[in-house]
Formats: structure tokens, C-alpha cells, sequence
């Protein structure tokens, strides 16, 4: 990661752009996102095929001396109750935080917060 | 000898309604002790190894398998293809490896760039397995992207899977936490290192990868 003097920019993300894209679009996006070296956090966070998808692409384009790699932290989807299974009612992942593995490094997690710290002396494009 | 021959009506049950063969996959972060779960299986039913461990990580940096692997649980057996898969990570820093366990620089750039390859080959093989015994640290927080992921991915995919709670002989080991975690999957603290509990393991994976099911791709 490249040292910047302008911060570090942290981009909330809405549920209604993600949901705007493709599932591969969406990976695209978040990835070309992380590697500039922001971090997002998700309304809607992805599905557990996705967030394998986003790690095998991650692999890909790993470069050693520029980019590590991810930090990703979320939460999973809802249990669908009885009736919404019968119905057919598909529940959404919850909110994800995703950044660079070098700036971004998760503390802790529990069923309501997700602690996070960005690594000092770095900073985005 | 009974009504039918040799057998409990265990295996008889077995042999109608289970599964007689599963490709197991041995799944699970880095340095958890996968290869030294899958060569403590092998050990004990096939007299054989795997491959090598070490303290640093991604020592498993290529899947490795063993085919024909006969569990048995004293009355009923499955046969089984272990496959030892790389950890899966999120991220690979070399410079981890220099840094952290005095590797040089060109065996840090090596390691680190196999590993990235190790972990989409991991990935991948999630298409061609029946069934995934999930390593975690018994020492450490289960709530990692990681096992998340890998837990979300199984269960998208209707794969049965079984957590192995490992490094239990460790003093601030805490199985307990790993089954509260997990109440929706057997959940089974062992040390790899040991053995202990391993006859505990087997017979649930015996039990519980002989189910059939329906796989999901």
C-alpha cells in the first residue's frame, strides 16, 4: 500500500447500488475498490458462494509488494422462519466491511458489533 | 451370528440406506493442524502420513489426498478419500514470513506466491468433495471470515460438515466456546498431536458422512 497524505477514505456502500450490479460485477467492484485502498462498508454484505469468489479473485490478484490481500467482516444472513421458508423468502447478508489487509485489521466481533482499526502510517489513494 | 449373517443391524442399516464411500475434505484457516489431523488418520487406519507441518504457515500449499481410507466406529465403516487442502486466508504478506520466521526473502516471495495459488485450489476443490471436517483452533476466537465463509459455503452447498475442535492439550483451549458457536454442527475437541479423543472423531465421522444427502453445486 502506497502511503498517502489525504486520508483514508471509508465508503458506505447502499444496498440499492449493490443490488444494481451483478454478483460479478458487484465482486469487481468492491475489489477495484479495496486494491485503491478504501474501505467500504456494505449495507448488504455478500453470500457465502460470494465472499469465496471475492477471496479466490483476491489470490489472483495479489501483488507482494502492493496489495496483501483483504480484511472482510460481516455478518451472515438471517435465519428464515418457518412461514418464509414455506414462502420462498430469501434473506439478504447484513452489513460487511471489507479494505486493504495491510490498512484494514478486524479487533473483535460478536453478534452486534464488529470492532475494526485502521492501521496507522497508511492511507488511501 | 444372527438372522443375517455376519454384522450388527447397524452396519445391515448402513449398508442399505448409507453412503459406502465420501470424498472427505480436511478444510480450515492456516496452521489450525489440518495436515496433522490428516496424518494422524492416516496413521491410525492405513499405517501412512500425508505430508509435512510446521509452525509456519501455509505449509500445505497443494492439495494432497489419500484414497480408500476405511473408518470404522466398532459396528458400522465408511471409506473415505482424505483430502488435505491448503488454509484459506484472506491474505498473504511475505513479509510475514521474513519477519516472523526468519525466511529470506526469495523463499518468502515463493512461499507467499504458492500459497495464493494453494487457496484457490482449495476453493475449488469444495465442487468435488461430499463432505468437509472443518479444522479450528480450539485457542482462538471461532468467529473468523475464514470459518465463516468456508461454514457458509457448506451449508449453501447442503455438505455435511464436522468441526473439529483441535489443539484441546493446549492449556487456554476452549472447545466449549466452539460448540456454543456452532450448535447447528457436530462439534468434536481433539488434539491432532495426541490422538486424543481421535476414536471420538472417527466414529462421528463414520455416523454423520454415511448420511446421504442431496448436494447443491
Amino acid at each position: 500500500m502506497i502511503k498517502r497524505d489525504g486520508g483514508i477514505a471509508v465508503n458506505l456502500v447502499s444496498r440499492q447500488k449493490l443490488e444494481q450490479l451483478s454478483s460479478p460485477e458487484r465482486l469487481r467492484f468492491i475489489l477495484d475498490e479495496v486494491r485503491n485502498g478504501k474501505i467500504l462498508v456494505l449495507e448488504q454484505g455478500l453470500t457465502s458462494i460470494e465472499q469465496a469468489t471475492l477471496i479466490e479473485q483476491t489470490m489472483k490478484e495479489i501483488e507482494q509488494d502492493t496489495f496483501i490481500g483483504i480484511e472482510m467482516n460481516g455478518y451472515g444472513e438471517d435465519k428464515p422462519s418457518f412461514i418464509q421458508k414455506i414462502l420462498g423468502v430469501m434473506k439478504k447478508p447484513r452489513m460487511t466491511v471489507i479494505g486493504p489487509a495491510d490498512l484494514l485489521k478486524t479487533i473483535s466481533k460478536d453478534n452486534h458489533i464488529i470492532q475494526t482499526m485502521i492501521i496507522a502510517g497508511k492511507g488511501a489513494k | 451370528m444372527g438372522l443375517f449373517g455376519k454384522g450388527s443391524f447397524a452396519s445391515i442399516i448402513q449398508r442399505i440406506f448409507g453412503k459406502k464411500h465420501a470424498r472427505i475434505g480436511i478444510y480450515g484457516p492456516p496452521n489450525v493442524g489440518k495436515t496433522t489431523l490428516a496424518n494422524r488418520i492416516l496413521r491410525d487406519w492405513t499405517g501412512d502420513i500425508m505430508g509435512s507441518v510446521s509452525e509456519i504457515p501455509h505449509e500445505t500449499r497443494r492439495a494432497k489426498w489419500k484414497r480408500n481410507v476405511k473408518v470404522e466406529n466398532g459396528h458400522s465403516s465408511l471409506m473415505m478419500d482424505i483430502v488435505d487442502t491448503p488454509g484459506i486466508a484472506t491474505k498473504v504478506d511475505y513479509k510475514e514470513f521474513m519477519n516472523t520466521f526468519g525466511l529470506s526473502r526469495d523463499e518468502a516471495k515463493q512461499r507467499a506466491k504458492e500459497a495464493t495459488e494453494g487457496v484457490i485450489e482449495s476453493i475449488r476443490w469444495l465442487e468435488d468433495i461430499d463432505g468437509v471436517v472443518l479444522v479450528m483452533d480450539a485457542t482462538q476466537d471461532p468467529f473468523t471470515q475464514v470459518n465463516v465463509t468456508i461454514l457458509g459455503n457448506l451449508e449453501a452447498r447442503n455438505l455435511p460438515v464436522l468441526i473439529a475442535a483441535n489443539k484441546i492439550d493446549a492449556e487456554d483451549a476452549s472447545p466449549a466456546t466452539l460448540k456454543s458457536a456452532f450448535p447447528q454442527h457436530p462439534v468434536v475437541p481433539i488434539s491432532a498431536l495426541t490422538g486424543y479423543n481421535a476414536e471420538n472423531l472417527y466414529s462421528t465421522m463414520v455416523t454423520h458422512f454415511s448420511k446421504r444427502r442431496k448436494k447443491r453445486r
